[in-house]
């Protein structure tokens, strides 16, 4: 294979490793605008791919055509992030307990009742869902060279990689276009101002918090369905994309455009683990395996270094509670 | 019409009430999932409790980590520095304990200060580990959640990477695991039958000892004033900084402490066995306990049960993964529970 065949071999895993901790963090950026931190990312995702798994069965199984299947699978995988994500609006916003310990707490929650829902399938080898989104390429016919290996490693993809490429343009627009993103960025900034103008701070909260919830689904079902996946349930599955994924927000500045690439630069680290061996660039599997999360480590580091103590672009009341009468 | 009022005090029956009415409203909750999926509860039930009395020595070897790890996790949360990685600190601690008994000179191979020694450095590596993400946290203000979290998996595959490679015994037919320990390595149990060893002893040591610096001393008065204002503790004169650092690597320490015992008492060597989830279940501990280290050492016994459980429950033909449910709605009806302890709610006639 000529090193360019392997670039673009690199890059079209390391986009699609990417999709999943991208759609997540997408998410959690929405949340965090609106002043709410949610880290049960990893439980939600962990949701969001048991869901999956389960109606991928079944609609597959009904003699849906594949496509519709997939869709819809994508669509109850995204209700039930949704709904695991309203928990934690409720406890923070209702009950107005401690955000963090709530996030740790559906982190646990999420893990513990997917691996209870699933656990008749990890000894079933015919729970498969062979067939899943499948890969469209649009850059076949691009001959130079270095141009066409990248396009190809972005535009040879299945429906999941472009719907995320959509997400983020959406999500960008959304927050930095719109009213609505406009009133969403008031309530994680100043949300006594927000509420002076009539923004009602707490429905707004919980809505995006679901939003964040349906987007960590999506996440964590394009683990099961998307065409780079094998489409079986494991216990362990999401492996810590969850937190991977909150570390990328605050590597992107809560900035969706950003948050992109940092979400690839991880697709490349976790492509490593299964092309250096395939490669033969280095075998040791618990070495390769160690690499996304030292990686990531080093990246929140560098992070936090390289800008000035408070200005990493967090919203000024991420994390603290709104409460009209304690003001 | 539904009114509710912050409460100025919290009256003392409700601190204790609110978490075991949450517990038993999480084992209710549990308990209607196994019906709802066709599970026995009721003998559910009776494996995680009743089966956890007859082995109630078992249950005691589940808590004498937990509680070590636990009192750790304490220390950093007493001073809302949110230490998740007691997990990888704790597997810091196997394979610095391990490294000393596998590797020490042949002249202390049946000394009594192996046991020491193999505690000493395991105290050190994971109180270094843990300063990864506390030190980070003291100088750049990096968010610790993350990096202690993401450190697990980190020390997860080093801890493979050892018994699959170069730690891998010579003696052991294949499996990833280490030579087994000298003797002298091994903590003796208290029983003739049975795995309750005498790590019991420095589980309850170091209950009394985080009790008395904890809640007496003058470094646990600072860890409280940091704790409940940043700002109150600078005015102070207090160093944030170094007591974050001091109290990471505390936490750590004991966490690698937890490893150390792990490894000599139940495993007498290097292997892979590990329950990654064990950090989580030390901050399920910490907050039904309210960060008191004498309540630490009851409610450990109580989630040592539920650990216990997770081994006991397949054997009866129900999956191991409702206890680990079990253990995650706990925490989420604790924290639930606890507005009620902040808040009064009324009913107000209109």
């Amino acid at each position: 294979m000529s090193g360019l065949n392997i670039f673009q071999d690199l890059l079209v895993s390391a986009v699609a490793m990417g999709t999943p901790i991208l759609f997540a963090a997408l998410g959690e950026i929405i949340t965090e605008k609106s002043g709410v931190q949610n880290l049960g990312i990893e439980g939600m995702m962990y949701i969001g791919a048991i869901t999956a798994f389960l109606t991928g069965l079944a609609l597959t199984a009904a003699g849906l055509p594949v496509l519709i299947a997939m869709i819809l699978v994508v669509l109850l995988s995204a209700i039930a992030g949704a709904m695991i994500a309203s928990l934690h609006a409720y406890v923070c916003l209702s009950l107005r307990a401690n955000q963090i310990v709530s996030g740790l707490a559906l982190a646990i929650l999420g893990t513990g009742l997917s691996y209870y829902i699933g656990t008749v399938f990890i000894t079933d080898p015919t729970a498969i869902i062979s067939e899943k989104f499948t890969r469209f390429s649009f850059a076949d016919g691009v001959t130079i060279p270095f141009v066409g290996e990248i396009l190809r490693g972005f535009l040879n993809q299945d429906l999941l990689v472009y719907f995320s490429y959509v997400a983020v343009i959406v999500v960008w627009f959304f927050i930095y276009k719109t009213q609505k993103g406009l009133n969403l960025r008031a309530i994680g900034e100043n949300p006594g101002a927000a509420d002076a103008v009539g923004v009602n701070v707490k429905l707004s909260r919980y809505i995006y918090v679901m939003i964040g919830g349906a987007f960590a689904g999506i996440g964590g079902a394009s683990l099961i369905i998307s065409a780079a996946s094998v489409g079986q349930w494991g216990q362990g599955m999401i492996a810590g994309r969850g937190w991977i994924a909150i570390a990328l927000v605050i590597f992107a500045r809560w900035n969706p455009k950003l948050v992109i690439w940092g979400a690839y630069l991880f697709g490349i680290a976790m492509a490593l683990e299964s092309r250096a061996q395939i490669y033969g660039w280095f075998d040791n599997i618990f070495i390769l395996k160690m690499i996304p999360y030292i990686v990531t480590i080093l990246v929140l580091l560098i992070t936090f270094i390289f800008s000035k103590q408070k200005d990493i672009g967090e919203p000024e009341s991420l994390a603290k509670p709104y409460d009209r009468e304690e003001r | 019409m539904i009114k509710v009022e912050k409460r100025l005090e919290t009256p003392k029956y409700l601190l204790v009430l609110t978490p075991i009415l949450s517990v038993l409203v999480a084992i209710l909750f549990s308990s209607i999932l196994l019906l709802v999926t066709g599970e026995d509860a009721i003998k559910a039930l009776d494996t995680i409790f009743g089966g956890s009395l007859i082995n109630w020595q078992e249950v005691l070897v589940n808590s004498i980590t937990l509680v070590i790890l636990s009192i750790g996790v304490a220390v950093a949360f007493k001073m809302v520095i949110w230490n998740i990685g007691a997990a990888g600190q704790m597997m810091i601690g196997m394979i610095c304990a391990a490294g000393v008994a596998l590797f020490v000179p042949i002249a202390l191979k049946d000394s009594i200060f192996l046991i020491p020694l193999m505690a000493l450095a395991a105290v050190i590596g994971g109180g270094l580990w843990a300063l990864i993400s506390g030190g980070a946290k003291a100088i750049w203000n990096v968010n610790e959640v993350i990096t202690s979290l993401l450190l697990n998996y980190v020390a997860l595959y080093l801890l493979q990477f050892l018994v699959f490679g170069p730690w891998k015994g010579v003696t052991t037919s294949g499996f990833p695991q280490s030579d087994p320990f000298p003797a002298a390595a091994k903590i003796a149990t208290i029983f003739p039958t049975g795995r309750l060893h005498y790590g019991l002893f420095v589980a309850i040591a170091v209950v009394i000892i985080f009790y008395f610096l904890l809640n007496k001393s003058r470094w646990g008065y600072e860890i409280r004033v940091i704790g409940e204002g940043r700002n109150v503790a600078r005015y102070g004169g207090m160093s944030l900084a170094k007591n974050i650092i001091v109290a990471m690597f505390v936490s750590g320490g004991l966490a690698g402490l937890a490893g150390a015992i792990h490894v000599s008492a139940l495993e007498g060597r290097l292997s892979p066995h590990m329950n990654t989830d064990i950090g989580y279940t030390a901050i399920i501990v910490v907050w039904l306990s309210r960060l008191h280290p004498l309540v630490i050492g009851v409610v450990s016994v109580f989630m040592g049960a539920l650990l216990f459980a997770e081994t006991n429950l397949p054997a009866a033909g129900i999956p191991y993964e409702i206890a680990k449910l079990l253990q995650g709605s706990i925490l989420f009806f604790v924290i639930a529970g606890d507005f009620f302890s902040r808040y009064k709610v009324k009913f107000v006639k209109e």
